[in-house]
């Protein structure tokens, strides 16, 4: 019960300075999400990390929603002293994602921000080196991005009769 | 379990090629002798990237013992290296070194593909996995398997051994192989 009433804390700071970025609240397997608008993102984990002391960037990753045609980033922070933990997900379209760049405040977003545009293709601005970190430099495309059917249906290298399919 | 005493009656000598015999001497062409030596005198390079080359590991081992076949010595340098053993999964991005690896071997070189994954892919059939090492390099042997048996690996290592035992002295420098490397871009 004591855990519940400490997130709800959260919460309420974050409902009285940001008031007009929360759009839900939900708890999915026990672990509070905040949704929240893209625009104050990195001044809200800002604030966490200065006045909450959610000191420590868990991971950062790329979602994609083909339905609603959204990408969404997802940050994971964590505050050490107490052990509480806290998602910050925002929604940005799938044409132009664009999200200001989280180094400033933990520089350790720099690899995963990296991870995040080679495979979705987020646009973190002013990240000091956003190149491809995992696939090969010249590929095209943003593999995780599901707007790719499972294989491509026209290869002719791996055919039926010779790889039993 | 019957024991079988090791003693140099056992050794099993491999067969002279071809040749004229006489007392005092033995004449044959000076291709099957460099066969004969290179065939039992094999430097592999294991190009090992995953489970295929744990394979390997049991393979060298004193189990299996791929020095009864003189590939015992390993290279780790591509220079001195006689064979390139590429077993396991060869990412896209892994390609280009794979194939420095091979460019950097000095002539003769043969190349055992070990594995699904390094022959075709495998079951990662995927944007990031080289669909088989033979869209980058020439290949002379496939070891098929996921990963194969070290058996299977020793009978690829042979099936090699009768390539380099019969190759031609010119192979190398015939129009022929140059124009198969450059199917590959290389040279």
């Amino acid at each position: 019960m004591e855990e519940v009433i400490a997130e709800e804390k959260i919460v309420t700071v974050l409902r009285e300075k940001f008031a007009d970025e929360i759009i839900s609240v939900e708890s999915p397997y026990k672990f509070l999400t905040v949704t929240l608008k893209a625009d104050k993102i990195i001044e809200i984990i800002k604030f966490l990390y200065d006045q909450e002391k959610y000191q420590y960037l868990t991971t950062l990753c790329g979602i994609h929603y083909p339905d609603q045609k959204s990408i969404v980033v997802m940050y994971q922070l964590h505050k050490l002293t107490e052990n509480k933990r806290i998602r910050l997900k925002i929604a940005l379209s799938e044409e132009n994602p664009v999200v200001p760049t989280l180094t400033t405040v933990f520089p350790a977003a720099n690899w995963m921000e990296r991870e995040t545009y080679d495979f979705y293709g987020v646009i973190f601005e002013g990240h000091p080196n956003l190149i491809r970190i995992l696939n090969v430099e010249e590929m095209t495309i943003f593999p995780m991005r599901k707007e790719y059917p499972l294989e491509d249906q026209s290869r002719e290298d791996k055919n039926n009769q010779m790889f039993g399919r | 379990m019957r024991m079988e005493t090791v003693s140099l009656n056992n050794v099993k000598v491999s067969e002279s090629p071809e040749g004229l015999e006489g007392a005092g001497f033995f004449a044959t062409s000076l291709e099957k002798a460099v066969g004969l030596a290179r065939k039992n005198s094999i430097w592999p390079l294991p190009f090992a990237t995953s489970c295929c080359g744990i394979e390997f590991m049991a393979t060298m081992g004193s189990h299996y013992d791929l020095a009864r076949f003189g590939a015992e010595r390993l290279s780790f340098s591509p220079r001195q290296a006689d064979l390139l053993m590429v077993m396991g999964t060869i990412a896209k991005k892994m390609g280009p070194i794979l194939r420095q690896v091979y460019e950097q071997m000095a002539e003769p070189r043969w190349v055992l593909s070990v594995g699904a994954c390094a022959s075709s892919g495998g079951i990662f059939d995927t944007y990031s996995v080289l669909q088989g090492i033979d869209r980058i390099i020439p290949v002379d042997v496939y070891v098929p398997g996921c990963p194969p048996r070290p058996e299977q690996i020793i009978d690829g290592i042979l099936n090699i051994q009768k390539l380099v035992e019969t190759e031609s002295l010119r192979r190398r420098d015939s129009k022929e192989y140059k124009d198969m490397l450059n199917k590959y871009g290389i040279e």
